[in-house]
């Protein structure tokens, strides 16, 4: 096992993209329906709260959006809910019940969580004209806000198809206090007493993590990992987490080693919220067993340009996620036009329409067999790639996004008359 | 083509408006192809609209036309039903009403024929959804077809959509925005016959656009 604990110095940041920078992206007449939606709204204060402002793909999402909207002359304060080790565990818990794990917590966690959040509630300021909070973990912020004439939204990043029904049953009173509520695919939402909306996850195409990369510098970067750039690279980029299933990517790059020569590569870092990182990532060490051709990269959160080369740089790429909220490695992999092989979970089916952006599999075995076979099939990866570049351009763009919540503010701002 | 088009202008300016739509997820789910039928008759206009005209982009990767289809296909692993949704014609229809009998008159038919896959449970779940659509004024009008052209060149894809597909709902017409502007308003009929042969069904927005403005320029060049 090839294994690296990277310290890089964090590159020199450029300011953030400007609206017309994506013009030629998107196209001109897509920037210019923003900017008259965004008029509409001119002035109204928008405030994000969401629980980590690195790692992980809500805070990178974040991250780009409230720059734009205050371009867009809409004031955007984000914020992030703070609580200590237990309330994280705590909300981690929550997390994994969610997403249908069986929830293992005790009765005062609900408790704790309540008052974690109410303390968040008095240190904020929360009367902006729109409030959109994401995710469980600052759910509870919305307690009093019936004394505010403001709107709230809830934007729901994670896969609540199956949850715990103890765990929902206590948030759920809270979701139904708010105007409206956000999820990345249908098969999410729940029954509740508020409209409910679609609003894919995009990624920021202009990015450090996206943009084009000089060949020379994604060769030079991998090869910096001690990953052969001459042979062919399977890449799985996800957090440590069980649920992203690292170990069962290594199962399947055991299986793929009988019949096709192939380096396997783990990357990921670790998000504030998730106190089980390091331990997953014990495990993940454990299973590759010191196979010199398994790279474990664990990357600090500014590695954007790294992930960008490591995805630029892969034959294919893996998303053997068991649970996924949606799954924006995903999108990032079929931007850079690869072929991509991920679990049928979440919202990733979204995004891998199968046998046309990608293949879509159910099992270790199924995964096995699909790297195996694009291997084998470079004409058909290519063309799946360049299908998946289409399908993200039309769908999983940042200004999709910004389009989606200048419809929802003015939606809501016309309902309130 | 006689008509010297360029130097038309029309009788009333053709309103510039930017479209958009937000997609709401309903609680109607089918699990099965009676449930779906079920489901078609009783879920609001938008859904059909939604499902059919609004995710028409959506499928060009795709082998069918509508969300339904691709579900009867994908989930149902129902081909000949899959088939006759398909080939149920958008460009037929001036009511989402006679829309929404045709595909549950197909999928009940099938149903009939074959009851046993009528109740057989699916793959995945069909999650209904519908478009709210928000349309904004831009304050911007064409006067002639020099300017529409224009326009068109500067419309995002949504809003073309509006313009050229949903116009048809709208008008309750077998035509589009465009077609509809040219012929009425710059006596153009045989442009307003050319651009309505456009073919949305299995053209990309993209294809349809470079259609519309590959159209308009024998008229645009006299």
């Amino acid at each position: 096992m090839a294994e690296s604990i990277v310290s890089v110095t964090p590159p020199v940041v450029a300011g953030p993209p400007q609206l017309g920078d994506y013009v030629p992206v998107v196209g001109a007449p897509e920037i210019d329906d923003v900017r008259l939606l965004a008029r509409r709204l001119a002035g109204r204060k928008l405030k994000m709260v969401n629980s980590t402002a690195v790692g992980g793909g809500v805070a990178e999402m974040l991250s780009r959006l409230v720059p734009l909207f205050a371009e867009l002359g809409l004031p955007t304060q984000w914020e992030t809910i703070k609580g200590g080790e237990d309330f994280f565990a705590i909300t981690k818990s929550f997390h994994n019940a969610l997403h249908g794990a069986k929830y293992d917590g005790r009765p005062e966690w609900f408790e704790r969580f309540l008052a974690v959040n109410e303390e968040n509630r008095l240190r904020m300021q929360l009367d902006q004209d729109f409030v959109v909070i994401h995710d469980p973990q600052p759910a509870g912020l919305v307690a009093r806000r019936e004394a505010l004439p403001n709107h709230w939204i809830w934007r729901c990043h994670i896969d609540l198809s199956s949850p715990d029904p103890q765990v929902w049953g206590f948030l759920q009173p809270l979701v139904a206090r708010y105007d409206a509520a956000i999820f990345s695919s249908p098969a999410f939402a729940r029954s509740l007493p508020i409209p409910q909306f679609l609003f894919y996850p995009t990624i920021d195409p202009l990015a450090d993590k996206n943009r084009e990369l000089d060949p020379a510098f994604v060769r030079e970067t991998i090869a910096g990992f001690g990953i052969d750039p001459g042979r062919p690279v399977v890449t799985q980029i996800s957090r440590f987490d069980r649920l992203k299933d690292p170990v069962g990517v290594i199962h399947a790059y055991r299986i793929v080693r009988k019949y096709a020569d192939c380096q396997l590569v783990l990357a990921g870092g670790g998000a504030t919220d998730d106190p089980e990182g390091e331990t997953v990532l014990r495990e993940v060490r454990e299973a590759a067993g010191g196979d010199p051709d398994v790279h474990i990269l664990n990357l600090p959160p500014w590695s954007h340009l790294e992930i960008n080369a490591l995805q630029r740089g892969s034959t294919i790429i893996v998303q053997k996620s068991l649970r996924e909220g949606f799954g924006l490695t995903v999108s990032e992999g079929l931007w850079k036009k690869k072929p991509v092989v991920a679990s049928a979970v979440g919202g990733i089916p979204s995004q891998v329409l199968h046998k046309l952006t990608g293949m879509l599999v159910h099992s270790v075995e199924g995964c096995a067999y699909q790297i195996r076979f694009l291997l084998s099939n470079p004409v058909l990866a290519r063309r799946l790639g360049e299908n998946g570049y289409e399908h993200v351009k039309k769908n999983f763009l940042i200004t999709h996004n910004l389009k989606r919540y200048l419809l929802l503010f003015l939606a809501l701002s016309r309902a309130q008359g | 083509m006689a008509e010297n088009a360029t130097l038309k202008r029309s009788k009333e300016p053709f309103q510039l408006v930017v479209a958009s739509y937000l997609i709401r997820i309903r609680e109607e789910r089918a699990s099965t192809l009676a449930e779906l039928g079920g489901a078609i008759r009783a879920c609001s206009d938008s859904s059909i609209f939604y499902h059919t005209f609004q995710s028409l982009e959506s499928h060009h990767y795709s082998a069918y036309s509508n969300d339904f289809a691709q579900w009867a296909l994908v989930a149902c692993n129902e081909a000949p039903l899959a088939e006759r949704l398909a080939a149920v014609d958008l460009g037929e229809f001036v009511s989402i009403g006679d829309l929404r009998e045709a595909l549950a008159a197909a999928i009940e038919g099938h149903v009939r024929r074959y009851p046993e896959n009528g109740s057989r449970a699916a793959f995945e779940p069909f999650y209904f959804c519908e478009s709210d659509e928000v349309t904004v004024p831009t304050g911007r009008v064409a006067r002639t077809l020099e300017g529409l052209a224009k326009a068109i060149r500067r419309m995002s894809l949504e809003t073309l959509h509006y313009h050229f597909i949903t116009s048809r709902l709208r008008i309750r017409l077998r035509t589009n925005d465009f077609s509809h502007w040219i012929e009425d308003n710059l006596g153009l009929a045989d442009l307003a016959r050319r651009l309505n042969e456009i073919d949305f069904r299995v053209n990309t927005l993209d294809e349809v656009r470079r259609k519309i403005l590959l159209s308009m320029r024998p008229w645009l060049n006299q």
